[in-house]
Formats: structure tokens, sequence, C-alpha cells
């Protein structure tokens, strides 16, 4: 247990590094450098800018050495705190992702915490009433919420709400606790606004977790101990739960690693329709006005967010399931 | 010989029908995936010839009528029913105060719809100069299916011409993704050991990253003086990116199965050349399961295409995509007051489910122990 534990950990590192690589690659990208993009704008702005400013600046951003170097020096300044400074916002990055990380996590938690709590239930019940008017039901909702792309599912329910309710909705708290400091009447304000950003982002992978559900505990269900158990005379409700949906529900455990990068991705562009103060819109106005270093660490910082989460569920994944920690132990 | 051929009854016909037949035999079976692709074959076949079924000039504006309704297709008026269709005038009134204008229907002003009617020119296919179109009124009435736009562009006309880029982005970033994964799949079933190794980490890396923001970056790091083919393609490569794991883990999970299976030994043994055994025995039986893939890969193709344009990152006006309609709709308020700016995502919705009912039906059909 403990040596694959490690050897995940070393997996995740390595995972890591290759992130901090793309996203250092995704700063560099746009023809030229940053700087003289915020050269441009300063410009355009009518400031002057004289050249020992611009060598200045050159040399605090590193953009003096060579390609390698600038990574190293990049990821040595991060690996102390220091994420660079968004040009747009006349901030530090790690003061902007900071403020918005908390945010972004309990969303991507009670997401994901829905997802599962509706398609594990969802998918047992549409399992052992196959082709029942219930199942049908599921079976055709789950088909339109992973056919519907989840911006147009949050824009037609601001439409609905605010042409039949007159409510807008968006955002994660009312006007009057979007400043003030956390509080138990600010908290609850947030569980008031959370179910249509769950909702909407959620909705495409519970739909898909419920056919992986409905597929498995079908194929389990037609097995011969099932049918055995029944001769025998136990009780449907004891034979369903003892055996079938505890093999069934391990598929849906080990897939945790793909829900959560869905759960992120749908995120970020929900997040810039209903305006939640999330990374998502963070990263989407950096990548507009080509504020890279924003954009860069916000990238790494979803990434991350999503293999650590996939390294977590995989360590609960060994220690939920006895057969797969007495493969690895007999390694 | 005829004679011994009328005599095969319905029962030997299924034991001598090839697995094509067979496969054939059960999709017709699935209403839901012969409904798919019906519906799919009528919008491709609509975008391919957008030019002709569309009422006008993409980008005409009338200026008259900005953000007007859809206009009903009437068969009945005060003197009852009439065999050709028309549509009513319509009366423009804006409000002095909000400056908002507001449309309701002419009933003095009648205009009679044409079938095969001359009218905007354009170009088939870039090819072929016309000026056919398949319905349309008389000048000076107007026809808007759909309504306008904020720019008074007839919004029937541009969903269809959307559906040109919408669809074909989707085949061609799956033709795309087809390519690097069954070259990077067949490399690592084939071979095996460290490119095997190396290949499954790059697809478990690729698949770990949250898509959208990765493709964001990207779009965003197209350069932005690039034409509009340029940037179709430079999408469809971002869109592949991503798209070839799956299709990879396919090929590669087939491959190693069937290598071991008995009828590839037998045709080993009997002398088989390694050609014929991938083409004769490999190829044939996991044909199916690449294809049920490739129709599962579409429809995420298209959203991640509608997702990019909706925000401004994918593909930019003039070129129309339903992405790319759907950014009008961004502001709620606009949408309240004019929700036919919607239309363009119904169609992303009905697409989408078409090709998962035809995928789902074919992949029911491809397994032989069902």
């Amino acid at each position: 247990m403990l040596s694959y534990v490690l050897r995940r950990f070393f997996y995740m590192i390595i995972v890591l590094l290759v992130v901090s690589i793309t996203a250092f690659v995704i700063i560099q990208l746009p023809p030229g450098d940053f700087l003289t993009s915020y050269i441009m704008k300063l410009k355009a702005s009518g400031q002057i800018v004289d050249e020992a400013e611009i060598a200045a600046l050159r040399k605090q951003y590193d953009l003096d050495l060579p390609i390698h170097l600038q990574y190293c020096q990049w990821m040595w300044k991060m690996l102390h705190g220091n994420f660079g400074k968004s040009f747009e916002w006349n901030r530090p990055v790690k003061d902007l992702i900071l403020e918005r990380l908390p945010l972004t996590v309990t969303v991507s938690l009670f997401t994901l915490i829905f997802t599962y709590l509706l398609a594990i239930p969802i998918g047992i019940y549409s399992a052992t009433h196959q082709y029942s008017v219930g199942d049908y039901a599921f079976t055709v909702i789950g088909f339109i919420g992973l056919a519907t792309p989840r911006f147009l599912l949050a824009l037609i329910l601001m439409f609905v709400s605010y042409r039949y309710f007159g409510l807008s909705i968006g955002g994660l708290f009312s006007p009057q606790y979007q400043l003030a400091p956390w509080s138990g009447a600010k908290f609850i304000d947030l569980l008031k606004h959370l179910p249509i950003p769950v909702v909407v982002i959620g909705m495409a992978g519970t739909a898909g977790l419920i056919r992986v559900m409905r597929g498995c505990l079908l194929d389990e269900l037609q097995k011969q101990y099932v049918i055995t158990a029944r001769a025998k005379g136990v009780s449907e409700r004891r034979l369903l739960f003892k055996y079938p949906v505890r093999v069934a529900i391990n598929p849906i455990i080990s897939t945790i690693g793909w829900t959560l990068p869905r759960i992120i991705s749908g995120q970020t562009i929900v997040a810039i329709v209903l305006g939640l103060p999330t990374i998502g819109p963070l990263l989407f106005r950096a990548l507009v006005n080509q504020d890279m270093y924003l954009a860069g660490s916000s990238i790494m910082i979803l990434t991350f967010l999503t293999v650590i989460g996939t390294f977590i569920s995989d360590i609960l994944l060994v220690w939920l399931d006895p057969r797969i920690r007495y493969e690895k132990q007999a390694r | 010989m005829k004679n011994r051929q009328d005599k095969i009854t319905a029962e030997e016909k299924f034991y001598i029908a090839t697995q094509w037949q067979l496969m054939w035999r059960k999709f017709k079976k699935h209403k839901l995936a012969i409904f798919g692709a019906i519906v799919l074959f009528i919008f491709y076949f609509v975008a391919i010839f957008c030019g002709f079924f569309s009422t006008q000039d993409i980008y005409k504006r009338h200026t008259k009528y900005i953000h007007a309704p859809p206009q009903r297709i009437h068969f009945f008026d005060e003197e009852g029913f009439h065999l050709r269709p028309f549509v009513y005038g319509l009366k423009r009134k804006i409000n002095p105060v909000t400056l908002r204008r507001t449309y309701s229907e002419d009933r003095t002003k009648k205009y009679p719809i044409y079938f095969f009617i001359r009218g905007d020119k354009y170009k088939l296919w870039n090819l072929f100069p016309t000026d056919l179109h398949l319905l349309g009124v008389k000048e000076p009435g107007t026809i808007f299916l759909f309504g306008t736009d904020k720019l008074g562009r007839d919004l029937f006309s541009r969903n269809l011409h959307a559906a040109r880029i919408s669809l074909s982005i989707g085949l061609v970033g799956v033709a795309l993704s087809f390519i690097l994964g069954c070259a990077l799949g067949g490399i690592s079933g084939y071979f095996g050991g460290t490119a095997d190794m190396v290949i499954q980490r790059v697809i478990e890396f690729l698949m770990s990253i949250p898509t959208i923001p990765l493709w964001m970056a990207l779009s965003a790091a197209l350069p932005p003086h690039w034409p509009p083919i340029k940037v179709y393609f430079g999408i469809t490569i971002i869109l592949s990116i991503v798209g070839w794991c799956g299709l990879a883990r396919v090929v590669r999970g087939k491959l190693l199965e069937l290598r071991q299976e008995d009828f590839v030994m037998a045709a080993k043994i009997i002398g088989a050349t390694d050609g014929r055994i991938i083409t004769r025995h490999l190829l044939p039986s996991f044909l199916s399961y690449l294809i049920v893939n490739i129709t599962l890969a579409i429809p995420g193709m298209i959203l991640g295409e509608t997702s990019l344009s909706f925000l401004g990152l994918g593909l930019q006006p003039p070129v129309v995509s339903w992405g790319v309609l759907l950014r009008d709709a961004q502001n709620v308020r606009t949408v309240v007051l004019h929700p036919w700016l919607l239309i363009p995502g119904l169609f992303v919705i009905v697409t989408v489910l078409a090709f998962n009912f035809l995928g789902d039906g074919l992949r029911d059909a491809a397994d032989p122990y069902k």
C-alpha cells in the first residue's frame, strides 16, 4: 500500500512538472513577449516609456535569458510563492488566484458530490427497473443533458428565471454580501446561490455516470451468482446491495479521474456565463487581454486541482477496493 | 440456380449473412438510431446546399428590420385557405421613451411565398454562381423565418450557413483524431514495450488536463491576423489534440485483445502474411468499433467549437458557425427581448443528440454478443 502511494505520488510530481512546462509554453505562445504588449499598452495610453525602464523590466522578468533558463527562473520564483504580476490588474497573480481559489474548490466539490449523489441511485433505479417509464424518462433526460452545451444550459436557466420569475440569477453572492467579510449569513447566502451553477456544471457528468452505472449493474445482475442467491431466497434488497451494486460502483469511483477534469473544464465556461467569482473568468479575461502570467498560472492551478484530486481519489480507491489493494501488494 | 436461391429460408439467410449484413439487421431495429441517422442526413444535405436553401444573402443588412421576430408562414387569411403559403408584412413601432423597437404583423400586406425563386446571388460551393433559392418572396416583401439579428441580417440563412461550418468542423476534427489515434494506438498496441509505455503516459496526461481551459489557451494563441480558413484548421487541430486519446485507447485495446485470438493464430499457422492478417482478419474485426467511436467523438468536437466560438476565442466573424451566432445571445436581457437568438443552440442540441443516438445504435449493432 505504502509503496503504491509513493509510486503514485512520484508519478503525480512528474505530471505536475509536465503541466508547468505546458503552462510555460502557453505563456510563450503569443507572438512577441508579454512585455511588448505591455509596452504597447502603455504607449497607447499616452505614457512615455524610456529605454532604461524597458531594460530594467526585461531584467526583472528575466526576458534577457535563454528560454530554458527563463523556465527555470519562473519555476524557482513560483516555488517561492512569486507567480509574477498581472499587467491588467496591476496586482500580483498570487493574490488574484488565492482570492478565487477557495470558491473554485467549493463549487467543484459540491458539483462532484451532487454528481455522485444523483448518478448512483438513479443508475441503480434504471438498471433494476429496466425499460420502465422511469428508466425511459431518465434516459431521455440524460441524453439531453449530454447533448446540451453547458453554457447554453446556463443561458437557458438564466433566461427562464429572468423571464418568468423576474429573478436575475448568476454570481455566488447577493450584492449586499459581495464585499462583506465571511459570516454565517454570507455562508447561507452562498448556499442559496450554489444550486444553479452546481446543476449546470454537473448535468453532463451526471448523465454520463448514470449510463455507466446502469450498464455495469445490468451486466452484473445477469451473472450466475445473482441467480443462485435469488434461488436460495435472499431478499431482493439484500441481494442488490450486498454484491452487484458494490461491484458496479467500482468503475464509477475509478472514473473520478475523468469526472474531475470534466467538472473543472465545465466550471470554467459556466462561471464565465454566470459570472461566478472563480478562476475560470479570470483565465478568460487574461487570455483575451494577453495577460500571460495570469493566464499561465490560472491554467496551472486548474490543472493542479484536477491532478491532485485524481491522486486523492486513486488513493481512496485502493483503500476501498480490496482487489486492487491485494493486486498491488502481490506485485 | 435461380430456383435454388428462391428456396433459401429466412433462417438460412441468417447463417450465410456477412458480418455487415448482420449488423445492418440489428441496426434497423434501433428506432432512435434510424431517426438520428435521418436527422443527420437532412442536416448535412441542407448544409451542403446551404446557399440554395437559405432565403437571402447572409451579410445583407435590412436596416429597417433590426431584431425583427420570426415571421410565421400562413395558409389561412380572412378569405379562407390558400394553397400557396404567404407571410404578412412587418409593422415597426418605436417606443419613444425606451427607443425599443417592437414589430407586429401588418395584415394589410400579404407576400406569397414562391418556390425556386431567383433572389440574391451566391456561389454554390464557391464555384458556380447562381441566384436560385428554394423559397422566397418578391420585393418589397421580406421573409425572416428565424427573425433577424442586431444588424438586421436574416438569421434563417445565417443558421443554415453556420451549419456548414459547425457540422464540418466535427468531421475534419475527427478525421485528424482518427489518423493520430490509429497511428499512435497502433504503435502502442503492436510494438508494446517502451513505445507503449510512453504513449499511454501521454494519453493519461492529456486526459487529466481540463479540456476547456487548455482549448481556450491554445485558441487564444492563434495569431489574430490569420485568414478565416487557417483559423478553421487551427481550431480543428486544437480540438483533435485531446480528441485522439480515446481512439488510440480503443485501437490499442482491440489490437492487444485480438493478437491472442485463435483465428489470428490459425491464420499465422496456415502461413498468411502479416499484411493479410492485418487487412483480412484484424481490421474487419475492429473496424466496427472504430466507426462507433468516431460517431461518438464528433459531438464532442461540435460542442468544443461551439463553446470556443461562443466565448469569442474560436472562429471569428464574418465566419458564421452556431457558436459565433450564439455570441449575440450572451446577454440575458437581450435574450429575454429576442428569444429567437437562441435558435442556433437548438440546432446544436439536436445535432449532438442525433449523433449520440446513431452512435448508440451502431454500438449495439457492432456488438456480436448482444
